[in-house]
């Protein structure tokens, strides 16, 4: 057992474990956001639940917060050790011929990911912490739609969301249908559904954020 | 056929290596590339020069020694085929080739185009074989009825010749799906189960200690396999070394 935790193959599961258990996330983070579209009760409604829920705020976001260490260091220490593992460089690398620029290139993809994720959490959770923890403000159920809308008034934010979700995209393009093969149920050419399913996803998840965004910015009533 | 070659020589293990050019002339489209190299060599040696050094053995694409990253991939520009079975028709009057060794610090350079690939000898001798009992008991292998498709895939992935063109196209430097193959070839088999899980984890135990990098399904492997092994082995590897460590 003890072996698991050193080796290769164990790495990748919990990058594969840590990048589903986001999948998820992601697939619920959306399924509220897209609320903000359709009706801004439901969306402050669902927002205060997320907030102030015990369980969401003491059990399920430090496990959010963990997935998300785990898998982003891990990311940084593979392909830190894939470096190593070719000291000198080929003068002449066909890479593109064999393989997708973006399984080529989770660590680019997935480091634009992490520094959104900075200004994601300065946007909302800083922002939440301080209306609950430092200001002590008292609850107000009604005011994250106004919140939501504040944050894409402006269209550098916007341009940054845009793009940082473009990434996203690419990144799970590759990640998400890989996992299945890190874990030993399907290789990456295989299983036709599931591949598609994957592939679906994480363009249609990631357009569905771009779409929130862009919607706010130019239905906004600051 | 007139080519100009940058092939990159390093005179030892230790020393610095680098790239140097060479025009040749009178290349014919029949020639295979090994032939080629042949030719360059014999006009170095004419004129004094060191001959470049590199691996070739059958020179039948079932050896697995003529190991060249050939304008950035391992084996040339023709898939499912060797180095030697490369023929020079697959190339222009006039064309650069860029011919480099296998890139990974797996396999260090011990000459020019030679790499020792002995950390692939020892991932085998790790676990890759079945322990038959030789003292005249030994029953015959025919006398266990095996599922055709499973004999089937068992017998592709041991096509795996053990180049290392898989290490060389991987960004990684990954050797997963050597490895894999090696370990499927005796676990699809009934005689290769009963040391299935002690297998598994031998033989990747040493191919991290090799030092070959990680795995991140690139696919780019199959790809520029001369044998066309197949991902699945990779699945498969993974699913059972997972099962060897969990429930033994």
């Amino acid at each position: 057992m003890s072996a698991l935790v050193k080796s290769s193959l164990a790495r990748k599961w919990v990058m594969a474990l840590s990048g589903l258990f986001l999948v998820i996330f992601l697939t619920q983070h959306f399924v509220i956001n897209i609320t903000s579209v359709i009706s801004p009760d439901t969306f402050n409604e669902w927002s205060h639940f997320m907030g102030y829920n015990p369980l969401v705020q003491f059990v399920a976001q430090p496990i959010l917060i963990a997935g998300l260490i785990v898998h982003f260091a891990m990311g940084i220490i593979l392909d830190f050790q894939n470096r190593k593992a070719r000291p000198i460089k080929y003068a002449n690398y066909a890479g593109g011929t064999n393989a997708s620029w973006v399984s080529r290139n989770m660590i680019i993809t997935g480091l634009v990911v992490l520094a959104f994720l900075g200004l994601h959490m300065y946007d909302f959770w800083v922002h939440e912490m301080t209306v609950k923890y430092i200001d002590v403000q008292p609850e107000d159920p009604t005011r994250y739609f106004h919140e939501l809308q504040a944050k894409f008034v402006s269209p550098i934010r916007v341009g940054i969301y845009v793009v940082s979700f473009i990434l996203l995209a690419m990144h799970l393009w590759h990640g998400f249908n890989s996992s299945f093969q890190s874990m030993g149920a399907k290789a990456i050419n295989k299983g036709d559904g599931l591949r598609k399913f994957t592939y679906a996803w994480a363009v249609l998840i990631p357009a569905g954020f771009i779409f929130i965004a862009l919607f706010h910015h130019f239905t906004h009533t600051h | 056929m007139k080519l100009t070659l940058k092939i990159w020589r390093q005179a030892n293990a230790n020393a610095k290596g680098k790239m140097v050019t060479y025009p040749l002339d009178g290349i014919d489209g029949d020639m295979s590339f090994l032939e080629m190299m042949d030719i360059l060599n014999e006009e170095l040696i004419t004129k004094g020069e060191e001959p470049v050094e590199f691996d070739h053995d059958c020179r039948e694409g079932i050896c697995g020694s003529c190991n060249m990253m050939i304008n950035g991939k391992p084996h040339g520009p023709q898939k499912l085929t060797t180095t030697c079975q490369l023929h020079m028709r697959k190339f222009n009057d006039g064309d650069t080739i860029t011919i480099e060794p296998w890139r990974a610090a797996a396999f260090p350079v011990i000459k020019d185009l030679i790499v020792d690939r002995t950390a692939f000898d020892r991932i085998q001798q790790a676990g890759g074989y079945v322990s038959v009992n030789t003292s005249g008991n030994t029953q015959d292998a025919n006398s266990i009825p095996i599922e055709k498709a499973k004999a089937d895939e068992a017998f592709h992935s041991a096509t795996c010749i053990g180049c290392g063109a898989c290490v060389a196209a991987c960004k990684n430097a990954s050797a997963m799906l050597f490895t894999s193959a090696k370990v499927s070839q005796y676990s699809l088999l009934p005689q290769g189960e009963v040391e299935a899980t002690t297998r598994v984890q031998n033989m990747v135990r040493q191919m991290d200690l090799e030092g070959f990098g990680n795995c991140t399904n690139t696919g780019a492997c199959m790809i520029e396999c001369p044998k066309g092994i197949k991902l699945e082995n990779i699945t498969r590897m993974n699913r059972e070394y997972l099962k060897a460590e969990t429930i033994g």
